[in-house]
């Protein structure tokens, strides 16, 4: 429609004003006690990082305090991050609790721009463990740091009672050496920049949704859970000085990846529905079940955004790695209205893509 | 995806647009009220809005079950959540709605054992594998989740499953339209009828809507060409000087609705005297209770409830807004002390509650011509 909307009214612009500069303050944490929804990845988690330890740690070299942080050492640039991985089943569809707690946390320093070196473990064991279970875990750790090029070379195990944990509680931390061709920052996007996806999305969270087997709904979907770094490598490659962030759309999916990147470089990013990849077993059960793939957490897939001029050569790069063969193009970046993303539908409308408030739950109607 | 895919269908989504162009009438204004929150959804959702000209206005209504439970309900349910023994059940979306002291969610983080399910059969299922435990299931919805609920419990009956109880918050569509359209300061031009509550109660029972109030409505499927076309018939009624009950999702919805459903409905409900929504007061007969024949699965009997009424807060203005008579941004809490994150009033509650809606998309909405 291209007709002209009804002028806003003074009382309307200054309620308007009151609601952008309430956006634009930093999250506040005013929770009387920590609910799952600070663990789901939207506002509350960003209340909660915001709000308690960014005051608490952040320095002016670390504002972010993003999952990757870079220190340097006698001229080396090193970057280090830690992840916790407390996933239910321990075993899915194309993974394990092992393997993810390797490639989520070597995928972390990938989209830091750093090749990873080393992993440091540690474990969290309940009473009663089955030692197949344990041993079959740790294979799987080890396999996958193999994979993923990197050594583990220490870590702590700590065993509680039964009930205190589910199973097994894994956490590893990463040093990974930041690779001189990568010049990233969730502030540097442009408009004109474009969005690209590595792969078809939502497929790690479906997985593990159908896998709890609290829906009594079958399809074969497997976690898409793999290491990033070849991919990173080849990018940096073929459009390193092209690229401004990645970022791998873990929990709360692809939309809060957009939402964030939004907010941290001002800018507006558009997303086009109809181009976003999912595959169709996903789709159908994301259907049935009432929830929006781009909210949905994935393991192995990531975002790029990237100046116009480079991605020719950056979706090229992409697909030629195993298991990037289906990367896209998804929106753009603009200016208006900045902190702002927007979906336009594939039905041929518009709607705000916004931050996930809460756990992504299913409607009843 | 089969059978879904043809329900939203770009290009002709884009011809029923240039007929709904083609519909109005130069220089008038249309208010036109989608009753279910489903709608709203839909209308958000696939982004319908800009399907519309802008003389046509979408006005959300009180149609989304969540949205209008009272606090002092909400209240109550959590009370029975923190029973000792009890394992409390509710669809996912209830457990954000916050009562006078904070949502289910919050009393999950103080210990109580709270779990979501899909449907009321997943409760049941629950209760048969606890047979130590009590479980309770928040029953809440409109005639669209109604015999669900009953039959579960006509099976819990029939199982002899003596651990599970319900918390009947179930009401009923006709009582609030009739509220709405009796007050004096309405401005709506015609309505989108219900569509899933419909396939149980019929097109019927909208029959009133017309013949009493003269207004017309469309009862409409949730797909996005389904609302577009709900809103071309209504407008297309509006144009032709009709005023009648029409049915687009006669797919679906019988005009006398699905008896067995009805039936079993009449069997396990009664019909309380009256019932509080969040942000329209008392409704009389507008809320069902377990019927005496099942008393006994009555949570709210087999439990101490406190009970108590909380009021809406006086400054919240949801009723005005519901009925079309103010706009969100006009309300005195809008925006300050009310926000989605902190919501007092029900149009604030659900992504789908107008206020929500526009706290959120509002100011994109204004700046979409320089997009």
């Amino acid at each position: 429609m291209t007709s002209t909307r009804s002028p806003v009214s003074d009382r309307e612009q200054r309620v308007l004003g009151i609601i952008e500069t309430a956006r634009a303050k930093r999250a506040k944490f005013r929770d009387k006690q920590v609910t799952m929804a600070h663990g789901a990845g939207g506002k509350a988690t960003q209340g909660l990082i915001e709000g308690v330890l960014v005051p608490a740690f952040a320095s002016e070299a670390q504002a972010q305090l993003a999952d990757a942080g870079s220190v340097e050492v006698d001229g080396a640039r090193l970057a280090m991050t830690t992840d916790s991985f407390v996933v239910k089943p321990i075993r899915f569809p194309g993974g394990s609790i092992g393997e993810l707690a390797v490639n989520g946390t070597v995928n972390d320093l990938a989209m830091a721009g750093a090749r990873p070196v080393a992993l440091t473990l540690s474990m969290i064991l309940e009473e009663g463990l089955d030692a197949v279970t344990l041993r079959e875990e740790v294979a799987s750790i080890a396999a996958a740091a193999q994979a993923a090029g990197v050594e583990v070379i220490g870590g702590d195990t700590k065993v509680v009672e039964r009930g205190h944990c589910d199973q097994m509680y894994l956490c590893t931390t990463g040093l990974g050496y930041t690779d001189p061709r990568a010049s990233l920052s969730p502030a540097a996007l442009r408009p004109g920049d474009r969005v690209l996806v590595s792969g078809p999305i939502a497929q790690h969270g479906t997985a593990i949704m159908l896998a709890r087997g609290e829906f009594e709904l079958e399809a074969h979907i497997e976690s898409d859970t793999q290491p990033l770094w070849p991919a990173v490598d080849a990018l940096l490659d073929a459009a390193g000085p092209s690229l401004r962030c990645l970022r791998d759309a873990t929990r709360g999916g692809v939309a809060s990846v957009l939402n964030e990147l939004a907010r941290a470089s001002g800018v507006a990013i558009v997303a086009r529905e109809g181009d976003v990849p999912i595959a169709p077993a996903v789709a159908g059960a994301a259907e049935i079940l009432g929830i929006d793939p781009l909210y949905v957490a994935n393991e192995g897939r990531f975002v790029t955004f990237v100046g116009p001029e480079g991605v020719d050569d950056a979706l090229a790069a992409l697909r030629a790695v195993p298991g990037c063969e289906g990367a896209v193009e998804i929106g753009e970046v603009r200016t208006e209205p900045p902190g702002m993303v927007l979906l336009e539908t594939a039905f041929g409308g518009r709607r705000v893509l916004d931050q996930l408030v809460g756990d992504p739950l299913p409607r009843i109607c | 995806m089969k059978y879904v895919d043809e329900f939203r269908d770009p290009d002709l989504g884009r011809t029923l647009s240039r007929e709904i162009l083609a519909t109005v009438e130069p220089g008038r204004h249309y208010k036109v009220m989608e009753v279910c929150g489903g709608h709203t959804h839909a209308i958000y959702k696939y982004g319908l809005d800009d399907l519309l000209p802008d003389c046509v206005e979408l006005v959300h209504g009180p149609g989304c079950p969540v949205c209008v439970i009272p606090m002092g309900r909400v209240d109550d349910a959590i009370a029975i959540a923190h029973q000792p023994g009890v394992i409390f059940t509710c669809f996912g979306d209830m457990v954000r709605v916050p009562g006078s002291q904070g949502s289910l969610l919050e009393a999950k983080a103080r210990g109580a054992d709270v779990r979501m399910v899909y449907s009321p059969l997943d409760a049941l299922r629950i209760a048969r594998a606890n047979p130590d435990r009590e479980v309770v299931f928040l029953a809440i919805g409109f005639e669209t989740t109604a015999p669900s609920t009953a039959l579960t419990l006509k099976r819990a009956r029939a199982e002899g499953v003596e651990n599970f109880s319900c918390i009947c918050n179930h009401v009923t569509i006709v009582p609030p339209l009739r509220a709405l359209l009796e007050s004096p300061d309405l401005r709506l031009d015609g309505f989108i009828g219900p569509g899933h509550v419909s396939t149980v109660v019929g097109a019927r029972p909208f029959q009133f809507i017309p013949s009493a109030y003269g207004k017309p409505i469309v009862v409409s499927g949730f797909e996005p060409l389904d609302v577009l076309q709900g809103v071309h018939m209504v407008l297309r009624q509006l144009a032709e000087g009709r005023c009648e009950v029409e049915n687009q999702y006669s797919r679906v919805v019988p005009y006398e609705g699905n008896p067995r459903a009805l039936a079993v409905m009449e069997e396990v409900f009664a019909l309380r005297p009256h019932f509080e929504w969040r942000g329209l007061g008392f409704i009389s007969q507008s809320g069902l209770r377990l019927s005496d024949a099942y008393a006994d699965l009555d949570a709210e009997q087999r439990f101490a409830v406190p009970g108590v009424r909380v009021a809406d807060p006086k400054a919240c203005q949801c009723g005005e807004v519901l009925k079309g008579v103010i706009k969100p941004w006009e309300c005195k809490v809008f925006g300050t002390a009310c926000t989605p994150e902190r919501p007092i009033g029900t149009c604030m509650v659900s992504s789908e509650g107008a206020c929500a809606a526009y706290y959120n998309f509002g100011r994109f909405a204004r700046e979409r011509e320089v997009v």
